[in-house]
């Protein structure tokens, strides 16, 4: 039902989920933020339980602060994306975080990044990345159309498709999407696309 | 003891503080007892900060807790509504750790019934008398359709100055005064047989 997902760009990344809040058959609020800002140049879309959402992206986003607080300078998305998969591995024999993250960053060095972290501590590095239901949709519409080096405006175009295509064919999909984005200006908020208004 | 009621007098609607309040839904004795934990850590905040904890803040607290016992049993679906610095602030808080900032909620057994009629009368700029109205309304309709919904309607208002109450309706009453009796229409009447 909670679908994220996220492709790269040329020196951009972008992230998009669905904004529906679910507890079974209700729908509680359709304008739910789940991509959160880690920090200046980082994206992190996820997806998964509720409790578990909130309460480990927000360690992760206090942890990255408190390294750049200590350090004097930012994490890269790389390991940012190592330090999380870490925490995840060490929980899940005992007591497993259920969250899909999608992070998106930029480094001034390497360009922007995309990495896919499932609950089971996979991590990989990939262009583009899908959870949830409208994974289904969404990677296929990515394989046939997504290519190398893409402007933000055929990325924007391609999101768009997935999303068409998650509200035609989806059996219950999400009223809402927000869409954000990643480049060497920062991360921040691009636009949604909404069917209900909350 | 299955579907037994045991009593229809309960409040639901718990009392924090002053200027918050807590609703209960799931298990009555995790809701009470987490409530009164809350109001406990609340004035230690204020004794220690000599300002009053915000809504966000209560809430936070509160879903930080039921996180921590989370798979342990704890059966909590509530809604934290006060006002604080930043005006009026209503959080949704559940034993599965979820929490949501929201301006319209419903939880519990009845809460889709009661979503639907919330949902087709709310606007942000209701009147009270008309929010309490409306409130009113969706528990009557929740209770008329849930088995395991009903007992007395409670109404509360946030205020900048703190909570009062405004109403508190058995919902019997409730359904006769919206749909009262109306004599029935005689159709046939039976009369003598006559005689030949």
């Amino acid at each position: 039902m909670e679908c994220v997902f996220g492709m790269v760009g040329k020196g951009f990344a972008l992230v998009v989920a669905d904004t529906s809040a679910v507890n079974s058959i209700l729908v509680h609020k359709s304008n739910e933020d789940k991509i959160m800002v880690l920090d200046s140049h980082k994206l992190m879309g996820a997806s998964g339980e509720a409790g578990d959402r909130a309460q480990f992206t927000e360690y992760v986003q206090k942890n990255v602060a408190l390294y750049q607080y200590r350090n004097g300078i930012p994490l890269t998305t790389k390991a940012a994306a190592n330090f999380m998969r870490g925490e995840l591995a060490t929980a899940l024999r005992k007591n497993p975080y259920m969250v899909n993250i999608v992070l998106a960053g930029f480094d001034r060095d390497t360009g922007p990044s995309l990495y896919f972290i499932d609950y089971i501590a996979t991590l990989h590095k990939v262009d583009k990345a899908a959870f949830g239901y409208g994974s289904y949709f969404a990677l296929s519409m990515m394989d046939r159309h997504y290519h190398q080096d893409m402007t933000v405006d055929e990325a924007i175009r391609l999101a768009e498709q997935c999303i068409e295509e998650i509200r035609s064919r989806l059996v219950v999909a999400p009223q809402n999407f927000v869409i954000k984005i990643v480049d060497e200006d920062g991360a921040r908020e691009h636009s949604w696309r909404r069917t209900t208004r909350d | 003891m299955g579907g037994y009621i045991s009593s229809q007098s309960v409040k639901k609607i718990i009392e924090i503080n002053p200027y918050m309040l807590g609703t209960m839904a799931g298990g009555a004795a995790d809701c009470q007892f987490w409530h009164r934990n809350l109001g406990i850590k609340c004035r230690l905040h204020e004794l220690a900060n000599k300002r009053r904890i915000s809504v966000t803040g209560a809430s936070k607290l509160l879903a930080n807790i039921l996180y921590s016992y989370r798979g342990m049993g704890l059966s909590v679906g509530t809604m934290i509504a006060g006002w604080d610095e930043k005006g009026p602030g209503l959080y949704y808080v559940d034993s599965e750790g979820g929490r949501l900032k929201g301006t319209k909620f419903s939880v519990g057994s009845g809460s889709p019934y009661a979503y639907g009629v919330l949902d087709s009368g709310y606007k942000y700029d209701l009147t009270i008398d008309e929010a309490a109205e409306l409130a009113r309304r969706a528990i009557y309709h929740a209770t008329f359709r849930d088995g395991a919904s009903g007992g007395v309607a409670s109404v509360y208002h946030v205020g900048p100055n703190g909570w009062t109450k405004l109403s508190g309706d058995d919902v019997g009453e409730l359904h006769y005064s919206y749909y009262p009796v109306e004599p029935a229409v005689v159709e046939q009447e039976m009369t003598e047989a006559v005689v030949a």
